[in-house]
């Protein structure tokens, strides 16, 4: 690697002249930096950052004034620095029934849903990776082709689907029976959490499944594995890192979902998200807010950590 | 009363014998291409059977058949007297080493092995028992806790060999066994396989696309086409006495030349050849018409090469210019031009080393081939 060379053209010995030659330096020699920099600037200044705020306001008390807290560092008189952090929000959110059981609802629909997910998305994954090539292509458009409409509109559709007058209820009533309630139920949100998340279960298994080598199935089949043996010794085994992943990514965010909960659930099913919005909009206690947000990522760093382990463990065994 | 003849080693001649697997007039359809097209094929135990053939010539689809992977569209595969056309591969008496092995990647070697055994309700003490031997028997003792993935390409060979040895199959099928290992490897795992075939007794079937393989491997031969047999026969019958000249073609090397039967003994056979013109006298008698066009196929090493002309010159001999010399060091290969630009291919041992006075042959020189009667191979199709 040569050195840039000693400035010959008078032009660059000039103040602006340098400047360049010093950012051309910096790009040559420390670009993979350069590139590293990007992501990791865009996470603290959009996910670290905020979290420390949040975490700032998580031990601040309410006040009437805005913003609604106190601040963490008075500045008494005489250059005495005070800082203040109060730790009462969280052993509230322990002691008040009503967080605990929210968190532990939380995490029993958001548990049940993946579940869900994994017993509907598997078979899924799996007729779409044994289909013939167009076929596959169709499906897995098929898949992705709810993003294109906005996901609160369809939230609403399931509202007009399984509302009292709705679609469901009126195929009902037209066969002869009596309506059932479904909206504001806690089924209406299992049902618009499985319909939203599926997708992510869907999509690593497929990938996982994608990559999966067929040829093993038949080998089990060879040695005299039935069917369901070769699922549960080859299959199953195999596609592992598919299920963790996709398990995740319905796992964490249905835990912390707001919107499904609050427009299919109504008041009737306490989910977290919809706690943190009551705190934060109705009661204007921006700390208890921030401590439940605190908690609820607590709550799923657990998980992920645990993935991370698992995969660690995959990446040693390759 | 003529003395009892012991057909041990050719059970195919024994009238007595049942044949162990029987493939019954089986075809496979694909849509509209048909991958075996109503075969014929009798294997006895203990036989170390190949299918050989190029790709798409319906061998694997054969294999996967008698494993239970593919089901024939018509016709029925009998093995050991039962027939399996709706017997599940799970159920079947045949195991299968795959060409790219197969190996759970998340099971150890041991286990691997021990899979087939546990399927079966085996006791833990005897998997662990058979297991170990069968892992000795391909020395991978050592290797026994590792990963596949751990292992080199010929000790995962001998894994995937001893998994589907361990359940003691009645058959073993091989899809290209030797396939994916270099040179060196081939040559040693081809006499281990034979050695491991010739203790266990156990019938094999092996796929495979490389001649020199299936020669030295196999009791018999069948050559397969378009999804049919050409011939089925023993490493010798097949090289010596091919009936066709895609099979002489197909194994081994071979030089055809065109020609007319012009007359047909009861013991020998005279064809007039087209180019070179040369007669060729062959010296057993053939069921053929005079006036047939015909091929006659000679093997390299059976035409012999010299610059004096033989002493009888008029059948079984043309005159030709040296094209070319490939020197092998054991051996020469020498192309000669005769006729009106017929290229002739002739393998000769270097017996003797060049010496001053015999100067071995030179590009460009005019030479004599020659053969015995006995060497060429009339073939009409």
């Amino acid at each position: 690697m040569s050195a840039p060379a000693e400035a010959v053209l008078p032009a660059e010995q000039t103040l602006p002249g340098r400047l360049r030659q010093r950012l051309l330096y910096l790009v040559q020699h420390h670009w993979r930096g350069l590139v590293l920099a990007i992501p990791f600037g865009w996470l603290l200044i959009f996910f670290l950052a905020p979290f420390f705020i949040v975490m700032k306001i998580s031990v601040a008390e309410t006040i009437i004034a805005s913003p609604p807290f106190t601040p963490m560092i008075d500045w008494v008189s005489d250059g005495i620095m005070h800082v203040r952090i109060v730790i009462d929000n969280y052993a509230y959110l322990w002691e008040d029934d009503l967080y605990v059981n929210t968190y532990l609802n939380s995490l029993k629909i958001s548990t049940i849903s993946t579940i869900l997910c994994l017993l509907l998305g598997y078979p899924i994954s799996y007729a779409i990776v044994r289909s013939s090539h167009t076929t596959k292509h169709i499906l897995l458009m098929l898949i992705i082709l709810p993003f294109w409409t906005s996901f609160l509109l369809r939230v609403y559709a399931w509202m007009g689907i399984l509302a009292d007058q709705g679609l469901i209820n009126d195929f009902i009533r037209w066969l002869g029976y009596e309506p059932i309630r479904l909206l504001y139920t806690q089924t209406a949100v299992y049902i618009g959490i499985v319909y939203t998340y599926v997708p992510f279960m869907i999509l690593p298994l497929y990938a996982n499944m994608e990559k999966l080598d067929w040829e093993l199935l038949e080998a089990a089949a060879d040695l005299g594995a039935r069917p369901m043996t070769t699922f549960f010794t080859v299959t199953l085994p195999m596609t592992l890192p598919g299920i963790i992943a996709g398990s995740l990514l319905v796992f964490i965010p249905a835990t912390g979902e707001y919107v499904i909960p609050d427009l299919l659930g109504g008041g009737n099913v306490l989910m977290i998200g919809r706690v943190l919005y009551n705190e934060f909009n109705a009661n204007v206690d921006w700390p208890v807010a921030s401590a439940v947000a605190i908690a609820l990522l607590l709550v799923l760093v657990l998980p992920m950590m645990l993935y991370q382990h698992i995969q660690g463990k995959e990446v040693e065994g390759k | 009363m003529s003395q009892p003849v012991n057909y041990s080693d050719r059970p195919w001649l024994d009238p007595e014998a049942e044949p162990f697997i029987k493939v019954q007039s089986v075809s496979k359809h694909f849509g509209d291409f048909t991958a075996v097209d109503s075969v014929d094929l009798e294997i006895y135990k203990g036989e170390l059977f190949s299918l050989l053939g190029g790709s798409g010539c319906g061998k694997t689809t054969l294999l996967r058949m008698l494993a239970g992977f593919e089901t024939p569209s018509s016709g029925s595969i009998v093995i050991d007297g039962v027939n399996m056309n709706n017997v599940p591969p799970y159920e079947r008496p045949v195991n299968m080493m795959f060409q790219s092995y197969a190996l759970f990647p998340h099971m150890t070697v041991e286990n691997n092995v021990a899979y087939g055994l546990k399927r079966d309700g085996v006791a833990r003490s005897e998997i662990g028992r058979r297991v170990a031997d069968m892992l000795s028997m391909v020395e991978l003792t050592r290797f026994a806790k590792r990963k596949p993935h751990q292992l080199s390409g010929g000790q995962r060979q001998r894994v995937a060999l001893a998994r589907a040895l361990v359940k003691q199959p009645k058959v073993l099928l091989l899809d290209e066994p030797l396939g994916a290992l270099d040179k060196r490897l081939r040559d040693q795992t081809q006499y281990e396989l034979m050695n491991i075939q010739e203790r266990l007794g156990v019938t094999f079937v092996v796929v495979t696309h490389d001649q020199e393989e299936a020669m030295t491997l196999s009791t018999r031969i069948a050559v397969m086409d378009a999804g049919r047999f050409m011939q089925i026969g023993t490493p010798t019958e097949i090289y010596e006495f091919p009936n066709s000249r895609l099979v002489a073609e197909f194994i081994g090397n071979a030089n055809m030349f065109e020609g007319r039967v012009t007359e047909n003994g009861p013991d020998h056979v005279a064809v007039e050849g087209k180019n070179p013109k040369c007669d060729f006298y062959i010296d057993h008698g053939m069921s053929i018409a005079e006036g047939t066009k015909v091929w006659i196929a000679l093997r390299p090493e059976k035409i012999r090469i010299s610059k004096e002309k033989p002493a009888n010159s008029d059948t079984n001999s043309v005159r030709g210019m040296v094209h070319d010399i490939g020197y092998l060091g054991g051996t020469s290969t020498y192309r000669v031009k005769v006729g009106d630009d017929h290229l002739v291919e002739i393998t000769s041992t270097n017996q003797s080393r060049p010496k001053d006075g015999n100067p071995p042959i030179d590009w460009d020189e005019e030479v004599f081939l020659y053969w015995e009667p006995s060497s060429s191979v009339v073939l009409t199709k």
